[in-house]
């Protein structure tokens, strides 16, 4: 059973939707008890970090996730925010994150006399995932996913790093630690390429 | 390398879904949900939703049908009409919407960019500007569906979007909304010159090469239509479209840089 966690951000129902024609077993979790079923768990995540971060704790659902996830072992997928939240810290909050993924959320960087490099970094982006990385097989490389993001996770090890994209610079779109993994882009809003990558995440 | 986004812009009123020439001569053109059906099938790269109801009754956003449409939409959506407020903006997100439109609201109370910027983050908050060319020569932004003047200039007023935290700017052509004579891309090289956000352009595109024309002048920047990808022929009538994969290309290559 998926579990997609729903502390009031992020695409909840597009999640659910994707899972749903995949004939994928999942459900919308919101309290604390509902996530012993849990064997995977999805984190999603849009907008500022400190806002995140305050609503997870709010919602009661951080303790019971750290106890699943670091205590427990099952395996979690951030996204966009989610993703960033892994990290111990970000350049746009003050908040605390999970700290599950050693680094640090920080501000892309740009070149201020280029017209080309504007933030948010926007659109269809291609990634180019790490070798035989079950999460991130099977998709139209050409297509890419959908970024929609100013900030960016530096993981302090690179053997966390999964996949990279290029915006003004290199920059890291995937981590992963273990069974703790997290994605920069949305895959439930990158078609196919993000079904695929929500089934290879249910699958692997 | 970021592409340039091709992106149908979808106008709704009373739940049902129309289109406009020059912000009036409004004609039904079907569901707004079965619409995104079939831009799912046809892999689009984003959608804009503008309630044009909200906007000019001053009334509360339809929660609930934009709840539906997030739920449906395997691309990225942003919703405009009647956000007055973080509260709304914030429920607004909750539902599962990537991006905010505001305009009437942002004219009014510039504040309220920050604001909500602060809460969502400043990826997901978009200003869009309804602009008419005056009679003389020179831009204005207007507000409730272009029947009001704010007498703004529609570059200086983006730049001043841009310091109060708008992730996004939508330049709306009203004199090109519907006409399919191509953009007004003075107006659009004006406000990329003006910002350094990403812009969408919108209101005019009656072909591929106007869009590929568009993308050549003006960079990686989102390429909306309407008109485009709801009408066929000269009749306009009713068939949803959009670009295959290689008039995308074409489209999308035109970008250099």
């Amino acid at each position: 059973m998926i579990a997609i966690l729903d502390y009031g951000l992020g695409n909840i129902k597009a999640f659910a939707n994707i899972y749903n024609s995949l004939n994928i077993a999942h459900m919308i979790v919101d309290r604390p008890q509902e996530l012993t079923h849990a064997t995977k768990i999805i984190l999603p995540g849009v907008g500022a970090f400190d806002h995140a971060m305050q609503r997870l704790k709010a919602s009661g659902l951080a303790e019971p996730l750290h106890e699943h996830v670091v205590d427990g072992g099952v395996p979690v997928l951030g996204i966009c925010v989610g993703m960033q939240m892994l990290a111990d810290g970000s350049e746009e909050g003050s908040e605390t994150g999970l700290g599950w993924i050693p680094g640090v959320v920080r501000k892309i960087k740009i070149d201020a006399n280029s017209r080309s490099r504007l933030l948010p970094h926007m659109g269809w982006n291609m990634i180019f995932p790490r070798e035989s990385e079950p999460l991130l097989t099977g998709f139209d490389m050409e297509q890419g996913f959908y970024f929609l993001h100013s900030y960016q996770f530096c993981p302090h090890d690179e053997a966390h790093a999964i996949a990279h994209a290029n915006y003004a610079s290199e920059f890291v779109c995937a981590v992963r630690r273990d069974h703790i993994a997290g994605v920069q882009f949305h895959p439930e809003k990158s078609h196919h390429n993000g079904v695929r990558l929500l089934r290879n995440f249910a699958e692997s | 390398m970021l592409r340039a986004r091709i992106i149908p812009s979808l106008l709704v009123r009373q739940s049902g879904l129309v289109k406009t020439r020059k912000f009036a001569d409004e004609k039904y053109v079907g569901d707004p949900i079965n619409a995104v059906r079939i831009f799912n099938e046809k892999e689009v790269d984003e959608l804009i939703v503008s309630d044009i109801d909200a906007t000019t009754e001053g009334c509360e956003p339809n929660y609930e049908m934009i709840a539906r449409l997030a739920a449906e939409c395997r691309m990225p959506l942003c919703y405009g009409g009647g956000i007055t407020s973080v509260e709304q903006a914030k429920r607004i997100m909750g539902l599962g919407v990537e991006k905010v439109a505001l305009s009437a609201a942002a004219v009014r109370r510039p504040g309220l960019v920050s604001q909500i910027a602060e809460q969502v983050g400043t990826q997901s908050v978009v200003v869009v500007l309804d602009v008419k060319k005056k009679f003389l020569g020179g831009y204005r932004i207007h507000i409730r569906n272009g029947t009001v003047d704010t007498k703004l200039d529609p570059a200086i007023f983006a730049r001043e979007m841009e310091q109060r935290g708008a992730g996004e700017i939508v330049v709306n052509s009203i004199d090109h909304d519907g006409m399919m004579q191509g953009y007004d891309l003075v107006l659009a090289s004006q406000v990329r010159d003006a910002v350094g956000l990403p812009m969408t352009i919108l209101g005019g595109a009656g072909s591929y090469d106007h869009m590929r024309e568009a993308a050549i002048r003006l960079g990686t920047i989102g390429l909306g239509a309407g008109s485009l990808f709801i009408f066929k022929g000269k009749y306009r009538a009713v068939l949803i479209n959009y670009p295959g994969a290689e008039e995308r290309a074409m489209i999308q290559r035109a970008v250099a840089r």
